[in-house]
C-alpha cells in the first residue's frame, strides 16, 4: 500500500457542499500517513471555522477508506491556516464549470480586501459588468453576484 | 499560568458565543433575504471560533469537559463577555452598530493574537483574522450605507450608537488577567489594539456623518462576570435543554 493509493481514493470523496469538487481538489487534505497494514492517518484542515461540513467531510473520508479496508483517523489541524490558494487547478476548473466563479486573486492581503473589490467575471456569459449583492452567499465561503449583462445571478467563492 | 490561561480562552469563546448567539437569533429575521444570510453566516463563523477556544481550553483543563460543557453548563457569573456583545437586537441600526463596534475591535485584537507565544492560540487567531476581515467589511459598509440613507435610517443607527457608546470602551479596558497574559507574552497590548481600533471606528462615523458622544466613560464588569440583565435571558433560552433534561444527548 501507498500513500498514492490512498490519494486516488479520496479523489472519489466530494465535497458535501459542493460535491462536484472532491476534497482533494478543495485543497483541505494536509497529509496522509501510513500507520500499519491497514491502518491511514488523514490529516485535513477547516476552510472556515464554523463550516458546518467538517463533520461530513471526517464521516465520508472514513467512508470510502474503510470500504476499501482501510481503518481510518482523522486528525484536524488549523495552521497553517488554509487559503483559496490550496484549490488545486482542476478544482477550479471544476467550479467555474459548475456556475461558481473561483477566486480571481491569490488568497488574503488585508489592504485589497479592506479597500476594494474583486472585479468577477460572470461565469455565464464571461461579462465583467457584474455587481456584489452580498458578501455572504448560499455558504460563508462564498459571496452572491449578479450579471447586469445576463442578469443571471451567480456564487463567488470567496478569497480567503 | 495555565490556570489563567485557560480562564482567558473562554472568555474569548464567550464573546464570540453571545454575540454569535445574538446574530442567530435573527435566523429567518432579516430585513432583506441577503442581510439574512450574512448576518447567519458572521453566526456561524463566530460559533466556530467559539469551538475552537472550548475545546483548546478543555484539553488545557484536562478534567474530561468538552466544548459543550462550557457553553451549557455554566452559570452566568461565569461566563466572561463583554456587555456589548449580549445587548438586544433592538433594530436593524442596533444590530450593525453593535457589530460594528465589536468587529472594530475584534480585528486589531486577532491581528496580535497571531503572535502569542501560545501557538494553538496563535493558530485559532490566524484563521479567524481572516473571517473577521469580512465581518468588519460588512458591518463598516452598513453604517456608511444606514448614516448617509434616508433621515430615519440615520436617526435610527445615531440613536443606537448613542445607546451602545458606553459599552465600547469595556473592550479594551484591561483586567488583571489581561495585564498578566499580555505581560507573559500570551495575549494581545489592549493599548495598541484600542489605538487601531478607536481610529476605524471615528473615521467611520465621521464618513457616516453620526456624531460620536463626548463620553468617555464606560460600563465594565462582563469579563468578570458581571452581566448585564439580558444575561439572564440569553442563557435561559440558549442553556434551556440542558436545564430542564441535564446532561440530555441527541
Amino acid at each position: 500500500m501507498t500513500t498514492e493509493k490512498i490519494y486516488d481514493l479520496l479523489l472519489e470523496v466530494p465535497d458535501p457542499e459542493i460535491p462536484a469538487l472532491s476534497v482533494l481538489d478543495l485543497g483541505i487534505v494536509r497529509d496522509v500517513e501510513i500507520q500499519g497494514a491497514e491502518k491511514v492517518l488523514v490529516t485535513i484542515t477547516p476552510t472556515y471555522t464554523g463550516c458546518p461540513a467538517m463533520d461530513m467531510i471526517a464521516v465520508n473520508i472514513k467512508a470510502v477508506l474503510q470500504e476499501h479496508g482501510f481503518e481510518t483517523e482523522i486528525k484536524t489541524v488549523l495552521s497553517p491556516a488554509w487559503t483559496t490558494d490550496w484549490i488545486t487547478e482542476s478544482g477550479k476548473q471544476k467550479l467555474k464549470e459548475n456556475g461558481i466563479v473561483p477566486p480571481v486573486a491569490k488568497s488574503f492581503d488585508k489592504k485589497a480586501l479592506m479597500d476594494e473589490y474583486d472585479n468577477v467575471p460572470c461565469p455565464f456569459c464571461e461579462s465583467d459588468n457584474t455587481a456584489l449583492i452580498s458578501q455572504f452567499g448560499t455558504t460563508a465561503c462564498k459571496a452572491l453576484y449578479k450579471c447586469n449583462d445576463c442578469k443571471e445571478p451567480f456564487d463567488y467563492f470567496k478569497c480567503h | 499560568m495555565k490556570e489563567q490561561l485557560i480562564q482567558y480562552i473562554v472568555r474569548l469563546g464567550d464573546d464570540s458565543m453571545i454575540l454569535g448567539h445574538r446574530l442567530s437569533e435573527l435566523c429567518g429575521h432579516g430585513p432583506a433575504l441577503e442581510i439574512d444570510m450574512a448576518l447567519t453566516n458572521i453566526s456561524l463563523d463566530l460559533f466556530g471560533q467559539t469551538r475552537n477556544y472550548f475545546t483548546y481550553a478543555a484539553e488545557l483543563e484536562g478534567k474530561g469537559r468538552t466544548e459543550d460543557d462550557f457553553a451549557y453548563k455554566r452559570d452566568i457569573r461565569e461566563f466572561g463577555n463583554v456587555l456589548l456583545t449580549e445587548q438586544p437586537n433592538d433594530d436593524f441600526a442596533y444590530v450593525i452598530a453593535r457589530q460594528f463596534f465589536f468587529d472594530s475591535y475584534h480585528l486589531p485584537f486577532l491581528e496580535r493574537l497571531k503572535n502569542s507565544k501560545d501557538e494553538r492560540l496563535a493558530a485559532i487567531a490566524a484563521k479567524s483574522f481572516k473571517e473577521v476581515s469580512y465581518h468588519l467589511r460588512f458591518s463598516t459598509e452598513w453604517m456608511k450605507r444606514l448614516g448617509g440613507g434616508t433621515d430615519e435610517s440615520h436617526s435610527r443607527l445615531q440613536t443606537a450608537v448613542t445607546d451602545l457608546w458606553d459599552y465600547v470602551g469595556e473592550m479594551w479596558q484591561e483586567t488583571d488577567l489581561d495585564k498578566e497574559l499580555n505581560q507573559a507574552g500570551f495575549a494581545p497590548d489592549l493599548k495598541e489594539v484600542a489605538k487601531e481600533a478607536k481610529a476605524h471606528i471615528q473615521d467611520v462615523l465621521a464618513e457616516a456623518n453620526i456624531q460620536a458622544p463626548d463620553s468617555t466613560w464606560s460600563h465594565s464588569g462582563g469579563k468578570k462576570g458581571i452581566h448585564s440583565e439580558h444575561m439572564g435571558f440569553i442563557l435561559s433560552d440558549f442553556q434551556w435543554m440542558q436545564r430542564t433534561y441535564p446532561n440530555m444527548e441527541w
